[in-house]
């Protein structure tokens, strides 16, 4: 029974294509080259094909291509690029959040009646600037009085971590789990800038040192790996380069269509079940350091729409833009209570055949974290498994049929959750 | 006490007079620094100055390595990494602030709940001369 406060759209939305450009970096691809593999990808995922000139916008997610490349205004160039010429483009900015809130204006343009078929993406051209200057953008998202003293954003989720540790008995060794784990999925996942378990890097530099007559590495196990600061330096403590989204271009595209004619396009659509947003303040306003409240209400709103608890979510992409930042999130979600994530993850109830897979796709830290393209991308792995599309990191556990997704933008500043169903 | 708008530059402006300021609501008594021109808690508008006490302890903290270019300038590197946190001020509120006199180089001596006091750091010349918000440990 629906009560008088319960979020709804006035009528229901379907995904019925999604796709995404390789991540990583790339000296002969820009954006309009990225985002021009997406859109196609995207196209060729329909099972039953789209007609490009009936779509009736384009919302896309870019946070801050103005930095990076030096180029503003990019709607046109897309609409121009996918031939969508005069059809109205809209860009979205809520930093690391920014596509899945075109995701969301997407969503929000076909309830309103106004239009049946959009397409949505994001895109990041992180890689052409040194990455001194790239921190420097990225930090742009954060408050003045953060990078007036010198935070950087691994500092911030740093600084996030001591309070963590502190306050629940957690350590570095635990932030280890999340990246070990996360680079076991994304060595399932062809699309993984990082498409590597830790142990296949270990061996490398093994085999590496072996080849230039070196002495041979002699680390018993990942995390002797990963204790070592030779292979493991310190960014930010207790952020060290394993606990760090890495600096990727890319771009991600999703078709959205009406609930009602969604089965044009094909027989499997996936069903927006709920979407949430919300919005937070920085790290030294927040009521809880080891929370983000943004996620909190985004969360609650798209639980709501979907009718459902945090139990009935199968698996999620959350936001491990740093390995810290995944415990506070399954905890924030309500996956976990707070505290318990850290232990979760050490009993591997979030690896792929663990009672919640978190991060199938490899997570942001594998992945690749192209900013715009980011909310799109986890929502592309979500879309994915849920058709059974996923390959060898398809989830084993049964028949999936209820995956979220959540993204975070800025230092908690930007939260988007949302949830979607196989019908 | 102060005329001054309840703004970013105004708060700025007292750290280059070495004063840390707040603002406070006169409606409800909500207490913010950074200052705050409406209140969140009550959305009124009249607002006082409030001098903080410049005493506070270490909610959490960071050691960075790889810094932006104006702490390159500064002369932190890979090898000189540089700490900054979160400071939970006597008062109840919590400011960022660049930490002094803890060893950045070993970040694992650095505890949370350290208690503090606050410096000013003057930095650049002339047009470019700000003050960083800074904390040191409380001499013992």
């Amino acid at each position: 029974m629906r009560t008088r406060n319960q979020p709804k759209l006035a009528r229901d939305v379907a995904v019925v294509g999604a796709g995404m450009s390789r991540f990583g970096m790339f000296r002969d691809k820009d954006s309009k080259d990225l985002f021009a593999d997406a859109y196609r990808d995207t196209l060729a995922s329909v099972d039953k094909g789209v007609d490009p000139t009936e779509i009736d916008a384009l919302y896309f997610g870019n946070f801050t291509n103005d930095f990076f490349v030096h180029q503003s205004h990019w709607g046109p160039i897309l609409s121009d690029l996918i031939g969508l010429v005069p059809k109205p483009v809209i860009r979205t900015e809520g930093a690391c959040a920014s596509s899945a809130l075109a995701f969301r204006e997407g969503v929000l343009a076909i309830a309103s009646g106004l239009c049946d078929r959009v397409l949505v993406g994001g895109l990041e051209e992180m890689s052409k600037l040194p990455t001194e200057k790239v921190t420097e953008g990225l930090s742009l998202a954060g408050l003045p009085y953060e990078s007036d003293v010198g935070f950087t954003f691994p500092g911030v989720f740093g600084a996030i971590a001591t309070a963590y540790f502190d306050r629940y008995g957690a350590t570095r060794e635990h932030l280890m789990n999340v990246t070990i784990k996360s680079h076991e999925n994304a060595r399932l996942n062809p699309n993984a800038q990082y498409h590597v378990s830790i142990r296949d890097m270990m061996n490398a530099k093994i085999e590496k040192a072996g080849k230039q007559g070196r002495p041979l590495p002699t680390w018993s196990d990942e995390k002797e790996f990963l204790r070592d600061p030779a292979a493991n330096p310190m960014v930010a403590w207790p952020m060290h380069l394993f606990d760090c989204s890495p600096i990727s271009d890319g771009a991600s595209c999703m078709l959205l269509v009406a609930e009602e004619i969604a089965r044009e396009f094909t027989d499997t659509p996936i069903h927006v079940a709920g979407i949430g947003q919300g919005s937070g303040r920085g790290l030294h306003a927040c009521d809880d350091l080891t929370s983000f409240e943004a996620t909190r209400y985004a969360a609650k709103v798209a639980y709501e729409m979907a009718g459902i608890e945090p139990d009935d979510v199968q698996f999620a992409e959350v936001h491990d833009c740093f390995s810290i930042a995944e415990l506070l999130h399954i905890e924030d979600l309500g996956f976990f209570g707070p505290g318990e994530g850290f232990k979760a993850v050490e009993e591997g109830l979030t690896r792929l055949d663990g009672s919640k897979p978190i991060n199938t796709s490899g997570g942001l830290k594998c992945k690749g974290h192209p900013v715009g393209a980011t909310g799109i991308a986890q929502l592309f792995e979500i879309w994915t498994q849920l058709r059974g599309l996923a390959g060898e990191r398809q989830i084993p556990n049964g028949n999936v049929r209820v995956g979220l997704a959540h993204n975070l933008g800025g230092t908690g500043g930007t939260c988007s959750v949302t949830i979607l169903e196989r019908v | 006490m102060e005329e001054r708008p309840f703004s970013d530059l105004s708060y700025q402006q007292f750290l280059d007079e070495e004063k840390l300021m707040g603002s406070r609501c006169r409606k409800c008594g909500a207490l913010s620094a950074p200052p705050r021109p409406i209140c969140i808690h009550c959305h009124k508008s009249d607002m006082e100055w409030v001098p903080m006490s410049g005493f506070g302890k270490l909610a959490a903290y960071t050691c960075i390595a790889i810094g932006p270019p104006s702490m390159i300038a500064e002369g932190y590197d890979r090898k000189n990494p540089y700490c900054v946190g979160v400071v939970e001020l006597d008062e109840g509120v919590r400011v960022d602030a660049r930490i002094e006199g803890v060893n950045a180089r070993q970040p694992e001596t650095i505890q949370t709940g350290l208690p503090l006091q606050v410096v000013f750091l003057h930095r650049g010349e002339g047009e470019k001369a700000r003050t960083c918000l800074a904390f040191e440990p409380l001499p013992t």
